[in-house]
């Protein structure tokens, strides 16, 4: 007999997005309560994940379904994600007039899907998990379906993502058929390492995943999507499925294909250095600020891969650390981007922020925390990510990884500082805006308040992670 | 005697510029005041922790060991002889930044006061921690503030200094980065202390120096890495030009005594030589360049130059008197150079020019300036009867005891020394008033005078009588080259038991 309590969360959401979709169906004017409603449930989801969080690993439907401490983090981090992204965006939806119903169910059919993702144990569970998640972003990407950039960013989600999908289901069959099961368990028990064909199933699943992530060099899609979707959505784009994604990576990484490490490691290695150079170097040239939080979010999941491509235990969790913080950075960094709005009309490129200082201190002091955090300066939070990740770099003796990795810091560190030049040595502009709503403050006040101060607790959030041991 | 003396410290200034953060106006007197009491107690403090100061042991004292990063890196502080000077330094320095700001700072005053204050906080921090990994912290945190500091109230070209100031220190800093977190797993700690008595392996010695080097050479600076410096002198506002010099700079040098000499005493022994090439270099390319400076900001940036040159080079002689000269210098220079930025920003406030050739017959104008000015002209040329005298005169003699050429070459430095600063001086404030403008700018005020005479004292005081500096450092510094030695006969004992 199945424990149903393991998934109570699953069940609980789906039968959310169903309620939801009928409410706002049979009642009129509905917006307002469905999204409420949806952070509601959102929130009471987070407490069932937290409720059933326990220290062993349970699996479920004859082993294709894992529920442990991994599943019950990210699951955690994704819904608080998302709950954020709701709550902050409910002002942006009503002034860009798509304040629909539509909007929280199809974001919490993504996060549905991206459970699924986490706690899947087989390459079928993973892909429904995977295909649930793409099918609700396609059509948010493109929600703003009155704007040509939105339906275009929209279309081109979709004819890359399918085309990243068709390679990945490849990448399955061929495990499939050299394995003989679809089980990460199985598989890493039953394999013949020495097998080419596996490897090359390998490829496919890494290449179709380094695709949802945006590594490079299967980032095309990111920019021209971020810049295009709804500000809403390019938050939830940049945060919500790379914790889900990055799951799924540690997953099929270190389960079933751990001792055939001498094989991926190399391609890890590669995608990381990749992002971390190409992010760096590619944002330098932008001006739009949701296309350089496209690029910077390459270069920052080249630093959670370098974690990834250790193959230690202190590596994974460096990289859960990494993503982390990352999440809790780029949400500041959007609520600074929601209270840049002047007569109903939101601005996003860098030049909009001269002076910034000058009129809005506290504002500009939040984005000063939050792109200094980026860049990697102590003694801020993002500082520390990076120190986690290169201590476990380091340990295993990666000095190349770790020195290429560095020095893209620094590169990176100029065009954070080009933001802050502008805030702060540029002559102002119109003052925005200041009617923000009590979310958007409070999710700004966290973020920044979390990522000033973590230096004084540095431990709390390890302690948390130290209990995922992935590696037996 | 629990009393963590040494977090306050490091504390109390952040916490006045927290209260300045929630003041209402934003450029009332109110928030000066506040920064300056804060850093008048902070400076009372260090001079207490003077006092306290126990001169017979060369072990650390005030010490602090807190839980930080769990089971991995601990925040660890406390303080022996050649620290405590810097930290008097830095308490010394910041106040009268604060009161110079009275005719620099037109715009924006709270928030330049918070950045001096939190600067001040992290100097401190660099100064007093035993943990590499807090050091890194404190190191690197310190370009934010100072990052501002040059970019918001800087002068024309302030943008490009800032950027440059900021992205040199940091690709440095990166490779220090990177060899720390080595030396946490090759030795299993990152403690000072507990590294001083483990030692690090021979093989890994040499590319963990460079990793040091690499930063501590971009912030002493060293030539060919030293092209931020006058760009960001000449550009950073008064008080922010005199904490670079002042005390900014000397983190590197206190870097190179602390960990380079103290943790990798092979790697030192081998590196020697390039060391002393390029502190030759810096002394006399950094001489001649400052020779033909028309900007008076430049031409004392390009002496802090050399002036450092001298310091790098006295630390890498590892003789007593080296390295006792290399910190008496760095204290020297840090009051001396403070106070010649300054100078330059008592005219410049008055007149908006740096350049040299604006001025000229200062003396019977400013006569009282030009006495101070002369003061401290003559103690950067190093004049015996100064605190520059001291310094110069140890590291030469260290030099001689270890290379003679060395030092015979550094002698020249001394001379071009003189005539840099001395054109400048014959340029600035004697010849025929050409420019009339000049007729009508006043004499010092009361604060520059408080200033520039609270400058003066120790440069004086301690150019005449050397020996509180001298008892100070001279336990600590005695057990350093004593452990480096010892360390040297260790590894060259292993070596030859190997054979």
């Amino acid at each position: 007999m199945i424990n149903l309590n393991y998934i109570s969360a699953e069940i609980f959401i789906s039968l959310s997005i169903m309620f939801l979709l009928i409410l706002g169906v049979f009642k009129n004017n509905s917006s307002n309560i469905v999204h409420n409603l949806s952070i509601g449930f959102l929130l009471i989801t987070g407490v069932l994940i937290l409720n059933n969080n326990s220290d062993d690993s349970v699996t479920l439907f004859a082993n294709s379904y894992i529920v442990d401490s991994l599943s019950s983090l990210m699951k955690f981090l994704t819904i608080i994600g998302g709950a954020f992204v709701l709550s902050i965006s409910k002002k942006y939806l009503k002034i860009s007039k798509i304040f629909l119903i539509e909007y929280p169910v199809l974001v919490l059919s993504s996060i549905l899907g991206m459970m699924v993702m986490i706690s899947s144990n087989d390459l079928m569970v993973f892909y429904i998990g995977l295909e649930l998640q793409s099918l609700a972003l396609y059509v948010l990407a493109s929600f703003n379906r009155d704007q040509l950039k939105s339906s275009e960013s929209g279309l081109k989600y979709f004819v890359l993502s399918a085309l990243s999908s068709g390679l990945l289901l490849y990448g399955c069959s061929l495990i499939y058929g050299f394995s003989g099961s679809t089980n990460f368990n199985i598989i890493g028990n039953s394999m013949d390492s020495t097998h080419y064909g596996l490897t090359f199933g390998i490829v496919f699943i890494l290449v179709g995943l380094a695709f949802k992530i945006s590594a490079v060099p299967f980032h095309m899609w990111a920019p021209d999507v971020y810049e295009g979707s709804p500000t809403s959505v390019t938050l939830f784009f940049a945060i919500v499925p790379k914790v889900a994604a990055l799951t799924v990576f540690i997953r099929f990484l270190y389960v079933p294909f751990f001792n055939m490490i001498d094989q991926w490691q190399p391609i890890i290695i590669f995608l990381s250095i990749a992002s971390m150079i190409f992010g760096a170097i590619a944002a330098i040239g932008q001006n739009n600020l949701k296309r350089l939080v496209a690029y910077s979010s390459i270069s920052h999941i080249g630093y959670a891969l370098a974690g990834l491509s250790v193959g230690t235990n202190e590596g994974i969790q460096a990289s859960i650390v990494y993503i982390s913080i990352y999440l809790v950075m780029n949400l500041g960094l959007f609520s600074c981007l929601f209270m840049m709005k002047r007569s109903d009309q939101y601005f996003e490129t860098i030049d909009d922020l001269s002076g910034l200082s000058k009129n809005h201190p506290i504002l500009s002091l939040s984005l000063l925390v939050m792109l200094f955090s980026l860049a990697g300066i102590p003694p801020l939070a993002g500082f520390f990510a990076k120190f986690y990740i290169f201590k476990s770099v380091i340990e295993q003796s990666m000095y190349f990884l770790a020195i290429v990795g560095l020095l893209a810091t620094v590169i990176a560190a100029f065009y954070y500082l080009r933001i802050i030049k502008v805030i702060y040595f540029d002559t102002e502009k119109e003052k925005y805006d200041t009617d923000h709503s009590i979310w958007l403050r409070i999710s700004l006040t966290i973020s920044t308040l979390l990522i000033l101060f973590y230096f004084i607790f540095p431990s709390k959030l390890v302690k948390i992670i130290s209990g995922i041991n992935i590696i037996q | 005697m629990n009393f963590p003396i040494l977090s306050s410290l490091i504390l109390l200034p952040t916490i006045g510029a927290l209260f300045l953060l929630f003041s209402k106006d934003k450029n009332s007197n109110t928030g000066k005041y506040v920064a300056l009491f804060t850093s008048f107690v902070n400076f009372l403090i260090s001079i207490y922790l003077w006092y306290l100061f126990d001169l017979t042991t060369s072990s650390f004292q005030f010490v602090e060991n807190r839980e930080w990063l769990k089971g991995f890196v601990n925040y660890k502080v406390g303080i022996d002889g050649i620290s405590i000077l810097f930290i008097i330094l830095t308490t010394l320095i910041t106040p009268l930044c604060i009161i110079s700001v009275n005719n620099t700072i037109k715009v924006r005053l709270r928030d330049f006061l918070i950045a001096i204050l939190i600067m001040e906080s992290l100097m401190i921090g660099v100064f007093c921690s035993l943990d590499l990994v807090v050091f890194y912290l404190f190191f690197e945190a310190g370009l934010i503030p100072m990052f501002l500091i040059i970019g918001i109230w800087g002068g024309e070209r302030r943008v490009y200094s800032a950027f440059k100031f900021f992205l040199y220190t940091l690709l440095g800093s990166v490779l220090m980065l990177v060899a720390i977190i080595s030396i946490y797993w090759i030795a299993g700690t990152t403690d000072i202390v507990q590294l001083y008595e483990l030692g690090i392996d021979k093989k890994y010695q040499n590319l963990l120096w460079l990793g040091f080097f690499s930063s501590f050479a971009v912030k002493t600076p060293m030539w060919p890495v030293h092209t931020w410096l006058p760009d960001a002198h000449v550009e950073a506002p008064t008080a922010g030009s005199v904490l670079l010099a002042a005390i900014l700079l000397k983190m590197a040098g206190y870097g190179f005594i602390r960990f380079s000499i103290g943790l990798f005493p092979v790697a030192s022994e081998l590196f020697t030589p390039l060391v002393y090439s390029l502190s030759l270099i810096a002394i006399i390319y950094a001489s001649l360049v400052a020779l033909m400076q028309e900007d008076m900001k430049k031409l004392i940036a390009y002496s802090s130059v050399a002036h450092m040159g001298f310091v790098t080079l006295g630390i890498f002689t590892i003789t007593q008197q080296g390295i006792e000269g290399s910190i008496i210098q760095m204290i020297s220079h840090g009051l001396v150079s403070a106070a010649l930025f300054l100078c330059v920003g008592v005219v410049y406030d008055r007149m908006h020019s740096r350049l040299i050739k604006t001025y000229g017959g200062l003396v019977s104008v400013m006569p009282k300036y030009s006495i101070l000015f002369m003061l401290f002209t003559l103690a950067a040329l190093g004049l015996p009867g100064t605190s520059g005298f001291i310094g110069e005169f140890l590291i030469l003699m260290g030099a001689f005891k270890d290379n003679f050429l060395v030092a015979v070459i550094a002698s020249f430095g001394v001379i071009f020394g003189a005539a840099y600063m001395l054109w400048l001086y014959r340029r600035v404030i004697f010849g025929n008033l050409i420019n009339k403008d000049l007729l009508k700018i006043p004499d010092l005020d009361n604060s520059e005078k408080f200033i520039l005479w609270s400058l003066a004292i120790p440069v004086i005081f301690f150019g005449f009588y050397p020996e509180p500096l001298i008892n100070t450092i001279e336990t600590s510094v005695k057990d350093l080259i004593e452990m480096y030695n010892y360390n040297l006969n260790i590894y060259a004992f292993e070596v030859k038991s190997n054979d």
